[in-house]
């Protein structure tokens, strides 16, 4: 177990603690995690997560491994340093979990997620936003006189940039799937 | 043996293969099938209950009792949810219970069916894993896999809910050793190189101290022999958590006494000024650290644990080390040895003189009367006179408890069973009778409070009905004890519902039980009175009527410090400041 190194200090997480919980820097994690695909593997996850009272920024889940019937979880979650080992090791002792990846940690590693955005509008708004969308490389998937959707791939920053520059130009509706993310290289 | 044959059959046969010999259970409409092969069988004993709740008590008795996995077959619904409380019980204190549930047949699962409940989606947060069986034909693999789970790395409890039509459809049988067990495969073999850093530290120390746990017993009579001869060989001190006690023995010169917020003031103190501290198999519960800043704030320390996630979930160690502890223990033993045996005599010899000071507080000194039985008395007198016997304790939750583990020795594992991490009132009677089935030649006392007692006491039928010759000792102070204590210390003696009226006269309810019961008020009777019970061939219950207000001493004040211990009633005023009112 060699992600139990954390440095000292960081072990605040404890009922009879009473400092101020924000005197530690909350860091963001993207942990990658690998699954026997059954039944309430998802439930026992997310309610590892609720009762542990630990945040969940973002989480998609698909079958990877059809054959092996195996799933890759992507969870963003936050958390102090040690929060963050502690999470690491619940999932890591769930009983279908075979695998926990902190991409954050563990080295380089990309991120992607996939938006539509629909935008209802007419006129220079409407020019405005098929504009922004070439910059930001959307493509349109549908499109009515008043209307577009946009498919947007990307990090979840250039997705937010994205969203607030659709803002004003009339955005009605935001899908978003979640961030995916693998290590880079080999 | 393998080969076609119905799921109810096959549960029976997959249990049989476990080498499971008692299943505690109630019967009910979505486990007949399976209650049909019992009652065509002789190699499995079924014990009836009378509360599911009661059943996995018992189940849980057994296990603490015999090290094996304990057994439990409740029905659907009602049956599933009466056993909740029973698995978070032995979630918290790792204790391996294999628990089957009947459920709806599979074709009504989602209809709200009658005596449906949503059992695995209830037990998934309370169990170690489990299972929703739907197709007949991998039963008995799950099964197998169940015991596996539940037995390897830290134990715990899981669950198999079986609908009533795969109990009854016909499948293939898989034996234990055609099962994939699957990656569930837990380290117990420890990092060397983190074993020998240990070592290092060991041969320097000058105030070290074992601070021991429930994964020795967990882990097997052999751990807590290597325990015993670690501590022998180094000459360091043994302190234990409620759940360990036992590992090493009570009357072995190492040991200085349980820890922890009722543990002895030489206990606490030595963890608060130790330089080494070695947890072995403990997980820093809340009732052993108190204050998290001030805990134990000059001492290094390393943590022996199964469980990845124990290491630095509450106090920061400087090593973590992942395995088991008795293979752990194995190879510190074979280092130590192989570097020459070395430990700081001096520095030993320095702090046994501090410990031994400390020790000369006598912390459990108590006030003692001619005209009450003092709750402290009445333990004395039942361990001056059960001592020397192969002797089981379970208890109940609260004073009583505290005072059993203060008061009583255990010189071997597996001798102490009680509710630590949940606090499971109701739980020390039907875990007395779960231990007798095991050991039925065996002395067994539940030390109960009569508050506790009476929550699952119908069970008192079972042990009749069983002739399980288990003892009540209920000292009973007519009060919620830990309670009344609490709003005396905490709460401006304002005893919001903390005393017990309309109690039971415990004799004549013994009697309605068909067993035997006396009650006694007198110090100068206790002593026949224990010997009553004790030689008594039966179930017997013995209403020990003892002081109404007397307090649970040595007491470390929540949101305090280890040195900051309260030694008795002079020193409670204002000792629980707003900041600690706060925790439990």
């Amino acid at each position: 177990m060699s992600a139990l190194k954390i440095k000292k200090g960081s072990s605040s997480h404890s009922a009879y603690d009473l400092r101020d919980p924000n005197a530690e820097i909350i860091e963001a994690h993207t942990l990658a995690v690998m699954v026997d695909n059954e039944v309430g593997v998802l439930a026992r996850v997310i309610g590892l997560f609720s009762g542990r009272g630990y945040n969940i920024d973002s989480l998609t889940v698909a079958e990877v491994d059809h054959k092996g019937h195996r799933s890759r979880i992507t969870v963003v979650t936050r958390g102090t340093p040690a929060v963050i080992e502690q999470i690491k090791a619940q999932l890591g002792r769930l009983v279908p979990v075979h695998e926990v990846h902190d991409l954050t940690v563990e080295g380089p590693s990309v991120e992607r997620e996939l938006a539509l955005f629909k935008v209802v509008g007419a006129g220079e708004k409407r020019i405005e936003a098929l504009r922004l969308a070439e910059i930001f490389r959307a493509n349109v998937v549908d499109s009515t006189l008043e209307s577009f959707v946009f498919e947007i791939t990307g990090t979840p920053e250039k997705i937010d940039a994205f969203a607030e520059l659709m803002r004003p130009l009339g955005l009605s509706d935001v899908a978003r799937t979640g961030v995916a993310a693998l290590a880079r290289g080999a | 043996m393998s080969g076609q044959m119905t799921g109810a059959r096959m549960v029976v046969q997959a249990l049989r293969d476990q080498g499971v010999d008692t299943v505690f259970g109630y019967p009910g409409g979505a486990v007949l099938p399976i209650y049909d092969e019992i009652f065509q069988q002789n190699d499995i004993r079924h014990i009836l209950v009378r509360h599911e709740q009661g059943a996995v008590h018992m189940a849980e008795g057994y296990a603490r009792s015999t090290g094996k996995p304990g057994v439990v077959l409740v029905t659907s619904g009602p049956g599933a949810t009466n056993a909740v409380t029973g698995l978070t019980d032995a979630l918290l204190d790792s204790i391996p219970l294999v628990v089957l549930t009947g459920q709806v047949p599979t074709f009504m699962i989602g209809t709200d069916g009658f005596q449906e409940a949503d059992t695995v989606g209830i037990t998934r947060p309370c169990t170690k894993h489990n299972w929703l069986v739907k197709d007949t034909d991998k039963l008995a693999e799950t099964i197998h896999q169940a015991f596996h789970v539940a037995t390897q790395g830290r134990p715990g409890p899981v669950l198999i809910d079986i609908p009533k039509d795969v109990q009854f459809a016909t499948g293939t049988y898989v034996a234990p050793k055609a099962t994939r067990t699957g990656h569930y495969q837990p380290k117990v073999k420890g990092d060397i190189d983190l074993i020998t850093e240990l070592v290092e530290w060991m041969e320097t120390a000058q105030r070290p101290i074992l601070y021991t746990g429930g994964g020795l017993i967990n882990s097997g009579p052999g751990a807590s022999q290597l325990l015993r001869e670690l501590a022998d060989a180094t000459g360091f001190p043994v302190t234990s958590t409620l759940m360990g006690l036992g590992a090493y023995p009570a009357s072995g010169k190492n040991w200085i006494g349980m820890l922890g917020m009722h543990g002895l003031y030489e206990a606490n103190l030595a963890m608060h000024g130790c330089d080494l501290m070695i947890n072995l198999g403990a997980r820093f519960d809340d009732r052993i650290t108190g204050r998290i800043a001030d805990f134990s704030p000059r001492s290094k320390k390393a943590h022996v644990d199964i469980d990845p996630s124990s290491i630095n979930k509450v106090i920061h160690v400087d090593l973590g080390i992942v395995g088991d502890v008795g293979h752990v223990l194995e190879d510190l033993l074979k280092v130590w040895k192989s570097r020459g045996r070395k430990v700081n005599k001096e520095g030993l010899a320095k702090w046994w003189a501090q410990i031994d000071e400390w020790k000369a507080k006598k912390c459990l000194t108590y006030r003692n009367s001619d005209q009450v039985i003092k709750p402290q008395y009445a333990l004395e007198r039942l361990e001056a006179l059960t001592k020397g016997r192969d002797r089981y304790i379970t208890t109940e939750v609260g004073q009583h408890q505290m005072w059993a583990a203060q008061f009583l020795g255990f010189d071997a594992p597996n001798r102490w069973m009680t509710s630590g991490g949940l606090g499971t009132m109701g739980y020390g009677l039907p875990a007395s009778i779960g231990v007798q089935v095991a050991h039925p030649d065996a002395l067994v006392i539940n030390v109960a409070g009569e508050a506790s007692w009476l929550m699952n006491m119908q069970e008192m039928g079972t042990a009749v009905q069983f002739r399980a010759p288990v003892k009540q000792f209920i000292l009973n102070n007519e009060r919620l004890g830990m309670v009344r204590q609490w709003q005396q210390l905490l709460h401006g003696e304002r005893y919001s519902h903390s005393w017990s009226e309309s109690l039971p006269d415990f004799v004549k309810l013994a009697e309605a039980f068909g067993c035997k019961g006396a009650k006694v008020d007198s110090p100068k009777d206790l002593d026949d009175a224990i010997m009553a019970m004790i030689e008594y061939d039966g179930p017997f219950i013995l209403d020990v009527l003892v002081e109404k207000h007397e307090n649970c001493f040595p007491m470390i004040p929540s949101g305090k410090p280890h040195n900051e211990m309260l030694l008795g009633d002079a020193s409670t005023e204002g000792a629980i400041q707003a900041g600690g009112a706060v925790l439990v």
